[in-house]
């Protein structure tokens, strides 16, 4: 379920961050309790809670005392952001780059993604 | 604070050999730490010298603030579960009510749920029970007894992967609600991996990494590709483990990678595979030789 690369408690903010981003956790919404978290993915509790603090951080979640821990609001919509700023270096530049290896010119490789991409989706930024 | 458990320039030798040499550890507070190493590393000496089941022959041993030896207070609020475990020859349910006569912390209930889970029969003398089931019934008075500090020497004798897993889930569950120092000494490290904090590796009687569990993830790397690609990807780094077949190479290195890495790993054409904690430990040795410092350089 887990990867051994990369630490488990980046892992757990990480998979928290892609359910707030895809809106599957929405504002306001409770997230599973770091026991909750320990005993599904079978990891130390706290590495759990360790991966819930990198989100409290980020201003992504809030603790609700005596309640439980909460998406924070607006929290998707700055994920996303942060996301976008990323967006060239993780996903464009080794796309570029294979290309190249490839030798796919600049004006076919918009031409795919443009075919790729389902009509009317995503934002414009 | 005062550690839960503190360990000082401990030695065990029998007769010639040297069982545990100069080993020095402290656990501070609840925790899950597990004690890796090879058979017959010190793993089990360890233990039983922390449960004052066997005298060191040099250094100290500290529980809870106080020599565990002949210490009874200390004694209750400690449980060491061995693998192979030698019972009393009593009823399955007398024993475990004695056993909740001497834990302070016993909870029936937890005992109760565990025999379902496990299928101990209690009616049973302990004699006549298959070694799945005297480890099962080990594993029900360790958990059970909700001791402040829970050592489990291998607790694994006769149970198959869906016991063992059982067992993880249950310690995992009563952890989180009963948080309390757990020390865990397996050899099926990848099984165990994900329920560690931290992680003690033994060889050869001496403590040879010490390491919060997550620091541990990613923190060697092997790399393959070609032996030129290989050798420059490596080029200042500590490595070793190098292996060659062709102009194919591979090799070991140690140090988290970054994305500069990881861009250079691309550019190269080298493919990077994180070690896993087991086959990290197998690694130590190699770990240890290399100086992490030339890698902190590069």
């Amino acid at each position: 379920m887990l990867d051994e690369g990369a630490p488990i408690f980046s892992q757990i903010a990480e998979r928290l961050s892609d359910e707030i981003a895809e809106g599957v956790l929405a504002d306001g919404d409770r997230v599973p309790s770091t026991n909750e978290l320990a005993a599904y993915y079978r990891i130390n509790p706290a590495t759990a809670a360790k991966g819930i603090n990198v989100l409290i951080d980020g201003g992504l979640l809030e603790k609700r005392r005596g309640i439980g821990m909460f998406v924070a609001g607006g929290a998707r919509e700055r994920l996303l952001e942060t996301r976008r700023q990323s967006f060239t270096e993780r996903y464009v530049v080794p796309l570029v780059a294979e290309a190249c290896r490839l030798g796919i010119d600049p004006e076919s490789l918009v031409a795919l993604v443009r075919d790729s991409s389902p009509a009317g989706g995503g934002v414009r930024v | 604070m005062t550690p839960t458990i503190s360990v000082s320039g401990l030695t065990r030798r029998y007769h010639s050999q040297l069982a545990l040499d100069d080993v020095t550890l402290h656990i501070n507070g609840p925790s899950i730490t597990g004690l890796l190493g090879r058979n017959g590393a010190g793993k089990t000496t360890l233990m039983r010298i922390i449960a004052a089941q066997e005298f060191a022959s040099g250094g100290s041993v500290r529980v809870l603030g106080s020599s565990p030896v002949e210490n009874g207070a200390v004694l209750r609020r400690m449980v060491l579960v061995r693998e192979d475990q030698t019972l009393p020859r009593l009823r399955v349910g007398h024993l475990l009510r004695a056993a909740s006569w001497f834990y302070p912390n016993w909870s029936s209930g937890l005992a109760k749920g565990l025999v379902a889970d496990f299928n101990v029969p209690l009616n049973r003398n302990t004699r006549g029970l298959s070694r799945g089931m005297r480890t099962a019934l080990g594993i029900v008075i360790g958990l059970a007894a909700r001791a402040e500090v829970t050592l489990f020497d291998e607790p694994y004798a006769g149970l198959d992967a869906v016991a063992r897993q059982l067992f993880y889930d249950r310690m995992l569950r009563d952890f989180a609600d009963h948080p309390r120092t757990i020390l865990i000494s397996t050899h099926l490290i990848d099984e165990a991996a994900d329920l560690l904090e931290r992680v003690l590796v033994i060889d050869r009687g001496r403590l040879v990494l010490d390491e919060a569990a997550d620091d541990l993830r990613g923190a060697a790397t092997t790399v393959s590709g070609t032996v030129d690609a290989v050798e420059k990807f490596a080029a200042g780094r500590a490595a070793w483990a190098r292996r060659t077949i062709g102009s194919q190479a591979s090799m070991v290195v140690s140090g988290v990678l970054d994305d500069d890495d990881r861009a250079l790993a691309r550019l190269l054409h080298v493919s990077l595979t994180p070690l896993s904690l087991q086959q990290l430990v197998a690694h130590v040795p190699g770990w240890s030789n290399s100086d992490p410092k030339e890698n902190q350089s590069a």
